[in-house]
């Protein structure tokens, strides 16, 4: 292969109107064109769905493809907190701009400005949409929309479904694409799994499927391929991903030219049910907007930790003063609303420090007694009950926590067996998101033309940390607003080529392909079973990739995953059959792509010589201990190739901030 | 604490194939979740070279509807308002026999062991379950207020989360509860309003059309719904339909 | 046409026409039983006799008993073909079963049903059937020009064997379940459920699924006592 260019292909002009005035001036595809051209896309998520929505609305073929039996179990779902807009409905000083520079100094300056700045400029149109879709946002009593206030930022500008925001918004997606559905626009085809991009003339022109049901391998043909397939958080096996979200789509598209971009930026949350045992097989995430009412704290004493590790008391015996409340001591700025990233090092700090309240030793307290109390005494004196009692305080307190975070607190009691209302709840960070995915341009295509991705799948907006509730706004802006436009920018060049046919020698070498692979994978036949490699990989991952890396264990993870992927080629064992309902088969071609990714993200760990948002190396900190950047040497995305002779190649695309000055991030 | 189960478990093949109750020995913990449980189970079968049991599942985390399954007789389990990945070990005792079955009704068919075809759920959100409104064309989202106790309504109704219990747990197979969560949604708001009558009929006759039973009122999707949505909707849905019958020129 | 579509076809209309004839089966019963009250007045029959006279000659009574008919028939057939079609709809039956989630009486109500129609054959045959082809004594009151049949006398020789009185019984008791469930459920599938009335009308509900039985249950004992 040659040297790939990668252009970012940002249009020229001052930063507020570049999208503006891009949209005006792009190439455009005519109606009675659109009716003759095809498009897949894959993934049904936020970005997927609200995609596949308005390209169907706007009048081309779509088809779009799922693993789920529907499109609306995709993960997406799972979202609690809520998402972000620049609406200012709060008065309090929120803008493009200040959405704009809390995102790209949220992601620590690795991301690209244009698209960050599009973003927040289309952000407020997405609440727009989905209001008139009929989402049942939060509202004041006055009827209007209500907003809350989220890690990293000093205004409220998130909006709300209770805590299970993802889920309305992906119903809202869902309902649309179900409406194009119903015209014909849209093809849904559940229980499809995409295994190849097939690339004509070096150009996407479909993808291989196989029927999950029947295990047929099926070709599917379009003028373009849209991945709007997730993010890779389960190469780490535990996270607070589904079961099933898994990097192969992405992956294959890598491994037919597409480039992975800054894989080694995940992001640990905060805010997790720490692990309870060796069969634990996912991890539950609490919304990020408990941190609101919840304080972090650690006992001071080793005495105390021993204590509650061994069940003898609990939280609420420490005293006040032997408490060590880390957020609000390190950063008094921000205190426990620190961003994501800062926040979970900080957890990790104080339990490699042996202050670790579990039997593990890996949890920290969220604390909601101070909260309660506040709440309550508010309460109990706007409703004239003069010279409460501390149980009337305590009673008033829990109910207006219950009603803002109820269903978090029934979720965490049922998991754990604990009632945080009476003892503090018991956290620690897991994997939550990825901000690295494939590299697209400003258009969202990727290198190789006509593949486009979306969402969590590519890497152009979070840089190296994602701030809270911009997961959903990304996905939501990428497939309602910016595809439909930035996908004429290459369909515009395809009105006069004809329906392509699956019959050619491209689509057949694909398929073949694919099916050498599961025959390999079902011919193996050796004693271990698909999920136990995967719990391997994702202990080394979490081990040597996880909350902080160093040169020396990332050269060894690099190892431990090449030998751990050759064993699994020589020992996995699929049961079942390849022509029918195989959910084992399934598992086993993802977890061959997770290996390959495993062994890129260590790579890029490796390459990226500094510390920044997700990506902590212990050489690069300060002498507080906090995260230290390399602006001059690594303002870069790294790009990597995955080559016909599995070599992992750098491509680098140089960021180029002009509109905001590089700084040390500090929330102190 | 370490306990002991035995496990009647339904296999089936396919949807042609008859099936029957295979009964499973597995050593499990209070802590785990029932499907970590399971877990458990299929690890030991593919280590004896047998075939897993397939069930569905996907967040675990009680959102995204997938798992189905009939836990002693009961959709999703023991645990009032909990999906079964969220049913946590902790719930059943030492030594206990534990009955799994697929969902059974007409409109679920089996695919293979505990896993059904839902997809008749998907059929009637498409016969009309939605807001007709192209991206681009919304006012500002703050143009139209929405008084907070029925925006919270809607919000009940609109918990659902398409998983399929209410159909099994019904004695009639039917999908009311579903059917009626959905059009209560987008009845409630506001925005909702202009295409309510034909949604209302369009949803019911595929729902029809799809083979669910017919509602006789006993609650029981009610008491096991996950999401504890209420037969409220269902009384709603009737009054929606019949006004949309007799209010209507269609 | 549209109307039969929605009442015949539909699955809301259909259960419609459960819930508005159920209804109106209720409010007869509620008559029904008030009318049979007069079988414990202690007149040898006489008002009963009277009573069921009017009933039976009254043009608009007679009128709406056509309708009577009509609908016990129409709540009956709808009622089996639902059953019937639900059966298919539910598919195989779980291997564990439960109640905690819904009531008994609630998933029997075909059953209940059936167990009524039979009750309301024997019940009929008893009555009905014995009045219309003459089977029966008959008596003379001051003002009537005509002999009329003496029905009392009829309850009183029916009531006397403990079998038929065991009979009626466990009828009104199948009434009773079937009560239990069919009021509230009327209700609900005409689309009345408010947050305020609801509980009201399922309190009524059940106080009626026990009263109006209860009311039925007194006359075959007492009867039954009074003449050993």
């Amino acid at each position: 292969m040659g040297e790939i260019k990668l252009e970012s292909k940002v249009p020229k002009g001052e930063l507020a109107e570049k999208w503006t005035k891009y949209r005006g001036s792009m190439n455009l595809v005519a109606p009675n064109n659109k009716r003759r051209i095809d498009v897949i896309v894959v993934g049904t998520g936020l970005a997927g769905a609200s995609a596949a929505a308005t390209l169907g609305e706007l009048g081309y073929n779509v088809k779009v493809f799922t693993f789920h039996d529907s499109p609306r179990r995709a993960h997406s779902i799972a979202a609690q907190g809520g998402i972000n807009a620049a609406k200012n409905y709060q008065n309090d000083g929120d803008s493009t701009y200040r959405l704009f520079y809390d995102t790209i100094k949220g992601g620590d300056y690795r991301s690209r400005e244009a698209n960050v700045y599009r973003l927040a400029e289309v952000s407020t149109e997405i609440i727009d949409q989905c209001v008139a879709q009929g989402v049942p946002f939060a509202r004041e009593y006055g009827g209007l929309l209500a907003n809350r206030s989220f890690g990293g930022v000093q205004v409220s500008r998130t909006f709300y479904a209770r805590g299970q925001t993802g889920q309305q918004l992906l119903i809202g997606a869902y309902q649309a694409l179900s409406r194009q559905a119903s015209t014909g626009k849209c093809k849904i085809y559940n229980r499809h799994e995409m295994l190849d991009i097939v690339k004509i003339d070096g150009k996407a022109r479909g993808i291989i499927t196989r029927n999950l049901l029947t295990g047929e391998i099926e070709r599917h043909s379009a003028h373009c391929v849209v991945l709007a397939t997730g993010g890779y958080g389960n190469v780490f096996y535990l996270s607070t991903n589904a079961m099933g979200s898994n990097v192969s789509a992405a992956w294959r598209a890598v491994r037919r030219g597409a480039l992975m971009a800054n894989p080694c930026f995940t992001q640990i949350h905060p805010t997790c049910i720490p692990v309870s045992g060796d069969y634990q097989s996912k991890l539950t995430l609490m919304s990020e907007s408990l941190r609101n009412d919840g304080r972090v704290w650690v006992p001071k004493k080793m005495d105390d930790v021993m204590a509650i590790r061994e069940g003898r008391m609990n939280g609420n015996d420490v005293p006040e003063e032997d408490r060590d409340y880390y957020l609000e001591r390190r950063y008094p700025a921000f205190g426990n609303l620190v961003p994501r990233d800062v926040a979970s090092r900080a957890a990790k700090v104080a339990c490699d420090e042996g202050h670790g309240v579990s039997p593990t030793g890996l949890a920290v307290f969220l604390d909601f007694a101070a909260a309660i109390e506040r709440y309550g005494k508010a309460e109990a004196f706007s409703l004239g009950v003069a010279n409460p009692s501390e149980a009337k305080i305590r009673e008033l307190g829990e109910k207006i926590v219950k009603n803002k975070y109820g269903n978090l607190f029934q979720m965490y009691e049922k998991i754990t067996g604990e009632d945080p209302y009476k003892v503090p709840m018991k956290i620690f960070p897991a994997v939550h998101y990825t901000m690295g995915g494939l590299w697209v341009d400003y258009n969202l295509e990727t290198n190789v033309p006509g593949l486009f991705a979306l969402g969590e799948a590519n890497f152009s907006d979070h840089g190296a940390n994602r701030l809270g509730a911009s997961a959903l706004m990304q996905g939501l802006a990428d497939g309602y607003f910016v595809i439909p436009y930035t996908i004429g920018t290459f369909l515009s060049g395809e009105i006069r080529t004809p329906q392509i046919t699956t019959d050619g020698p491209e689509f057949e070498e694909a398929e073949n392909a694919v099916k050498a692979r599961l025959e390999r994978l079902m011919g193996v036949q050796g004693n271990q079973s698909v999920e136990s490699f995967h719990r391997r990989l994702g202990k080394i991952v979490w081990e040597y990739c996880g909350m902080s890396r160093n040169a020396e264990g990332l050269k060894k993870g690099q190892q431990l995953i090449r030998e751990l992927r050759e064993e699994f080629y020589r020992d996995v064992y699929v049961p079942g059959d390849m022509n029918e309902y195989n959910p084992e088969l399934e598992k086993a071609t993802r977890v061959a792509d997770f290996l390959e990714l495993g062994e890129t993200m260590m790579v890029d760990a490796l390459n990226r010589n500094e510390s920044c948002g997700g990506h902590f190396r212990e050489e690069y900190r300060s002498e507080e201990g906090e995260a230290k950047r390399d602006d001059v040497n690594y303002t870069y995305v790294a790009a990597w190739q995955w080559t016909d002779k599995d070599e992992i190649v750098l491509h680098k695309e140089d960021l180029d901030f002009k509109n905001v000055e590089l700084k040390t991030r500090s929330y102190k | 604490m370490d306990m002991k189960l035995r496990l009647k478990i339904w296999r089936q093949k396919n949807a042609e194939s008859k099936g029957h109750f295979e009964t499973y020995e597995v050593n499990a913990n209070e802590h785990m979740s029932f499907l970590e449980m399971l877990d458990v189970l299929n690890e030991q079968l593919i280590s004896e070279k047998k075939e897993p049991v397939v069930f569905e599942h996907d967040c675990r985390e009680g959102i995204c509807g997938s798992c189905s399954m009939v836990i002693n007789g009961r959709p999703h389990g023991p645990v009032q308002g909990t999906t079964t990945c969220q049913v946590h070990m902790r719930t059943f005792k030492n030594g206990d026999t534990i009955t799994i079955e697929p969902y059974r009704a007409g409109a679920f068919p089996v695919i293979k062991d505990l896993s059904v075809d839902r997809s008749s759920f998907d059929r009637i959100i498409q016969a009309g379950g939605f807001i007709s409104v192209n991206t681009g064309q919304a006012p500002d989202g703050n143009a139209l207020p929405i008084e907070k106790e029925q925006a919270e309504k809607a919000f009940d109704a609109a918990a659902c989360i398409g998983c399929g219990a209410c159909v099994a747990a019904c004695p009639n197979g039917s999908a009311m509860l579903f059917t009626s969560a959905k059009v209560s949604h987008l009845s409630l708001v506001p925005q909702g309003q202009v295409e309510h009558s034909k949604r209302v009929q369009d949803m019911v006759a595929q729902m029809d059309k799809e083979g669910f039973g017919m509602c006789s009122n006993t609650g029981a999707c009610e008491a096991e719904c996950p999401k504890e949505i209420s037969i409220e909707n269902i009384a709603r849905l009737n009054r929606a339909y019949m006004g949309s019958v007799f209010g209507s020129q269609k | 046409m549209w109307i039969f579509n929605f009442l015949f076809k539909s699955s809301i209309g259909r259960k419609l026409v459960m819930s508005l004839t159920g209804l109106f089966l209720i409010t007869f019963l509620v008559v029904h039983l008030i009318g049979n009250l007069q079988l414990l007045y202690g007149d040898d029959g006489a008002t009963f006799n009277q009573y069921a006279y009017f009933m039976t000659n009254n043009p608009l009574i007679k009128f709406t008993s056509y309708g009577l008919y009509f609908f016990i028939i129409l709540h009956t057939i709808q009622g089996l073909m639902i059953a019937f079609f639900n059966k298919q709809a539910s598919a195989s039956k779980y291997a564990v079963n439960t109640n905690e989630n819904s009531s008994w009486a609630s998933k029997k109500m075909a059953l209940l049903g059936t167990i009524i129609l039979v009750f309301l054959f024997i019940h009929m045959g008893d009555f009905w059937f014995r009045m219309k082809i003459g089977w029966i004594s008959y008596v003379e009151y001051p003002g009537y020009d005509v002999e009329i049949a003496n029905l009392y006398e009829r309850v009183v020789i029916t009531y006397s064997k403990l079998w038929i009185v065991i009979i009626y019984l466990l009828g009104l008791l199948g009434l009773a379940f079937h009560l239990n469930h069919g009021f509230a459920s009327a209700f609900q599938t005409l689309g009345l459920n408010h947050k305020k009335y609801t509980p009201l009308i399922n309190g009524l509900g059940k106080a009626y699924s026990i009263l109006i039985p209860l009311g039925f249950a007194i006359i075959p004992i007492y009867i039954y006592f009074i003449n050993r």
